[in-house]
């Protein structure tokens, strides 16, 4: 049987109070959103937390809008919101790729948008769809609110801008003209964290790449980005072979180790794959094809 | 800490630490076995109650917070004690066979109630979808996707007659 080490339980009744909360309480105090990353975390003595800040009745964390030509994800927005939203359909399919296998639909009912990005588990999906969409993060603390890009939201595993008495309140994605985005994901099984995947974000001008976004999960790539590969891309010809190439220079670059999913000349091949086949997609989805 | 939680429509007020799981919640503090702790890391779905309707597995779930909350358990799906007030998702099981040991099964119901709840006639791929974070051992998924279709046939056939009648 599992059992958390004891902890302090405070039920945040709105933002300002979730935050005077967390500074009253220290740096070894925890928000708790949908907890299905803290929980199981806090049974295995991985993360020990003096108090839990519960923020569920946050209501002003909530919500997919359509603000101006961005889209706003309130931090407490859950996985399952996402799949569903319209919003998102229209706008921002890579997002609904990702969440099709993030997890299980019992997950998705509880895990958050803003509780993912704070995990900061290098193989987290959202992060990947995040940064391959350039996405800025939203944080709020007692003195007002700042915003980082996603790909400097990242410290490194586990690790993240927030600081202790801070809270991500949303995120925001840019919509942009003539673009289209997928993700692709392999795992051992249903559910299951990513042996490796990839998410591409293409905008063109006919049938040339402007801009493309690279995201990475669970291979090592900094920031969740293919940075190489997104610059041979930009300029390029929307064809299989620059996709390919695409491919190819993402799975040299990334940093994969092996373990139990995998050796690292599997998981580089999957990202080549991976990283072709979901510009390929993107591509044809900014062409409105599919 | 006090949470007062509305399980399978009646109102129990406890004592608790914030530490306890909902599943233990149920099992050990309301002597409601029905609901089953299976691999206590979020994987197999045994545990999966509705919380605010909504199914999620109570293993990863603080009873705390569902302070003020409503929750169903397996407990509370039959109406009656009769086998005609079984719910009919638990009547589906019956007739396609939908479980051999049971272990699942709690589970399973709660998951395919809610999804019938929803999607009142979900494709077998839907139906996979749906249960797709719960782990069954014995049956290889096929009955209970047959059972559920069952159910969701049955629902529709009753809402039919019910039409009819008037």
């Amino acid at each position: 049987m599992q059992v958390p080490a004891t902890f302090g339980y405070e039920l945040a009744p709105d933002l300002a109070g979730a935050l005077a909360l967390l500074a009253r309480h220290g740096p070894d105090a925890r928000p708790i959103a949908g907890g299905h990353s803290l929980l199981p975390m806090m049974k295995l003595r991985l993360a020990e937390p003096t108090v839990l800040v519960d923020i569920n009745g946050l209501t002003e964390l909530g919500g997919i809008t359509v603000d101006g030509d961005a889209i706003r994800f309130g931090a407490m927005v859950r996985h399952a919101e996402v799949l569903d939203s319209a919003v998102v359909a229209e706008h921002l399919p890579i997002l609904r790729d990702a969440e099709r296998v993030i997890a299980d639909p019992l997950v998705r009912n509880r895990g958050t948008v803003g509780g993912s990005l704070c995990q900061a588990d290098p193989s987290e999906d959202l992060s990947a769809a995040f940064s391959a969409l350039g996405a800025t993060v939203v944080i709020t603390s007692r003195d007002g609110e700042r915003t980082v890009p996603v790909r400097e939201f990242h410290r490194g595993p586990y690790e993240t801008a927030v600081a202790h008495d801070e809270l991500v309140t949303a995120v925001r994605v840019p919509i942009r003209p003539a673009t289209g985005s997928a993700y692709e994901k392999v795992e051992r099984r249903t559910g299951d964290w990513a042996v490796a995947a990839a998410g591409a974000v293409v905008s063109l001008d006919g049938h040339t790449v402007v801009r493309a976004g690279i995201g990475l999960a669970a291979v090592g790539a900094e920031h969740f980005v293919a940075a190489e590969a997104e610059e041979a891309l930009r300029g390029a010809p929307a064809t299989a072979e620059s996709f390919a190439e695409a491919g190819r220079i993402a799975a040299e670059h990334c940093r994969p180790t092996a373990d139990q999913r995998g050796p690292v000349d599997y998981k580089r091949h999957l990202v080549g794959v991976l990283v072709a086949r979901t510009c390929h997609r993107a591509a044809a989805r900014a062409r409105g094809e599919v | 800490m006090e949470i007062t939680v509305t399980v399978n429509g009646r109102e129990v007020t406890r004592d608790v630490e914030p530490r306890l799981l909902l599943t233990h919640f149920l099992r050990d503090h309301l002597r409601l076995t029905g609901t089953h702790w299976g691999c206590d890391t979020t994987t197999c779905g045994a545990c999966t109650v509705r919380l605010d309707g909504v199914p999620v597995k109570s293993c990863t779930v603080l009873a705390v917070m569902a302070d003020g909350a409503r929750v169903d358990t397996v407990e509370g799906l039959a109406a009656g004690m009769a086998e005609t007030d079984l719910d009919p998702v638990q009547q589906g099981f019956v007739a396609c066979h939908g479980l051999q040991c049971g272990f699942c099964t709690p589970g399973m119901l709660m998951t395919t109630r809610a999804l019938l709840d929803r999607d009142p006639d979900p494709s077998p791929a839907t139906i996979r979808e749906a249960i797709s974070g719960q782990i069954c051992r014995c049956t290889g998924y096929e009955n209970i996707v047959r059972a559920v279709r069952w159910a969701a046939e049955a629902e529709q056939q009753a809402a039919t007659t019910t039409e009819v009648a008037r």
